[in-house]
């Protein structure tokens, strides 16, 4: 059983974007901000800190999880992967494309959580239907698009990327 | 926006996690999806001492289906439960209620045994647990113990589990043949928490029809009734739970005056029965 002390501040590690990475945290250091400020990951960023806006997302050990209402300590020995790891997914170019091409993106504070979800979506569902499509989306606030964009990006993207026989 | 200080355990079994609980008691919160509590750790609402870890007790995980119940371990995640075959077959009403949970982000992670110990008002497996007569297994060191939902509810984020306990599983009977199931709900907008919801079962036994309805939002704390052999075609209320809906004392707050809560109520009542009235046969397995 691991047990951790609220005074203590212990070194944590965990794979990132596939690389072994380690920082220091708090019993009470959000993922979110170790992230951030200990393994200088800009790219999550953080918007409502108590789990609505999905500006912080990120996949979390298999699931896609808000990293704000997730701690530090949760992650040590468990597989994680941001938007800078996403970035490098040649498989999810064409979604960029499809992004920036439909509009899906202004001001690019919600776009890494919502890459994020897109992603974990698409390996379980690849031949969504627009209704699943939105249902995914609901967990994300964005104030720019108004996500008719999105929505047309993501059908798009898997009209044109999956192969037929996937359906 | 960021919790208060507190002590960590992780515990890799749960015969390490009931000795925490029984010599931390109330001082120690139990940590699992943590979709409820990581806000209400950053919003400082929780300021627990202990914050217990429950994730990596593998034991929890698990679906068991049984001849005449099935049994959902509390650490089951939301999307692994709306995903499972065997759940969609045998307790269909509570996956019904699931997809209305949160939203796909929030199931990922979530947990039923989370939903149901946190017990929010408006919550909708603590309202389908209800609604089917499901029941919640609470574990300490003295032992395990069966309580029926109807007993666990108690208001507002209050539950019959004692200090020293955790839930660590639902048991829910098999849908009999001949069973339909609805779930309905109204909210601001999607995955939000409902203003009301409403859940029924109607099943045909002969010329007799019996229906169970069940409502969250409306009071403190999720609300049901079941009715048997009824007569007619159901295409408005029974008046059994005509009276029951109108005996309700609706909660008022920013979202929804009391008068509101109870047009929905009476509205989604009649919306759910005569769907789960329609599916009586199609719905068989």
């Amino acid at each position: 059983m691991r047990h951790i002390e609220k005074s203590q501040r212990v070194c944590i590690t965990c794979t990132v974007n596939g690389v072994k990475r380690h920082g220091y945290a708090e019993t009470r250091t959000l993922l979110s901000d170790f992230l951030r400020h200990e393994l200088n990951l800009y790219g999550t960023h953080v918007g409502c800190e108590h789990g609505v806006c999905g500006a912080c997302t990120i996949l979390f050990d298999g699931s896609v999880a808000r990293s704000c209402s997730t701690l530090a300590v949760q992650a040590e020995g468990l597989e994680i992967t941001t938007i800078e790891g996403l970035a490098e997914d040649s498989a999810l170019d064409g979604l960029r494309e499809a992004f920036s091409r439909f509009g899906a993106l202004q001001c690019g504070f919600c776009t890494p959580g919502i890459l994020s979800s897109v992603s974990h979506f698409l390996s379980n569902h690849p031949s969504p239907t627009e209704e699943d499509v939105k249902d995914m989306l609901s967990g994300h606030l964005c104030r720019c698009t108004g996500y008719t964009g999105m929505v047309r990006a993501i059908m798009q993207f898997t009209e044109t990327n999956q192969p037929k026989d996937s359906k | 926006m960021k919790p208060v200080p507190f002590d960590y355990y992780r515990p890799d079994t749960l015969e390490e996690t009931l000795p925490l609980l029984a010599e931390f008691g109330e001082d120690a919160l139990i940590l699992s999806g943590g979709l409820s509590l990581g806000a209400m750790l950053n919003m400082r609402v929780a300021r627990p001492q202990i914050v217990i870890d429950i994730n990596r007790i593998g034991g929890l995980a698990g679906i068991e289906r049984e001849d005449k119940w099935i049994k959902i371990g509390a650490m089951v995640r939301q999307e692994k439960l709306a995903r499972s075959v065997d759940c969609w077959e045998v307790v269909p009403l509570l996956v019904k209620g699931l997809k209305n949970v949160g939203h796909y982000q929030t199931r990922s992670r979530g947990t039923v045994g989370g939903s149901i110990a946190h017990a929010d008002p408006s919550a909708e497996m603590p309202l389908c647990l209800l609604t089917i007569g499901g029941e919640v297994e609470l574990s300490s060191v003295h032992g395990v113990r069966q309580v029926p939902a109807k007993e666990f509810f108690l208001g507002a984020l209050e539950t019959s589990c004692r200090e020293d306990e955790m839930v660590t599983a639902i048991y829910c009977s098999l849908q009999a043949v001949g069973t339909g199931t609805a779930f309905e709900e109204i909210c601001e907008r999607k995955g939000d928490f409902a203003i009301v919801s409403a859940a029924a079962w109607a099943r045909r036994e002969g010329e007799k029809l019996n229906i169970g309805l069940g409502l969250g939002g409306v009071e403190d704390k999720p609300v049901a009734i079941e009715v048997k052999n009824l007569r007619s075609s159901c295409e408005f209320l029974p008046s059994e739970i005509d009276d029951f809906v109108h005996s309700l004392n609706p909660l008022q707050d920013r979202r929804a005056s009391e008068q509101y809560r109870r047009q929905l109520a009476i509205y989604l009542s009649q919306k759910v029965i005569k769907s789960a009235v329609g599916r009586c046969h199609s719905e068989a397995y």
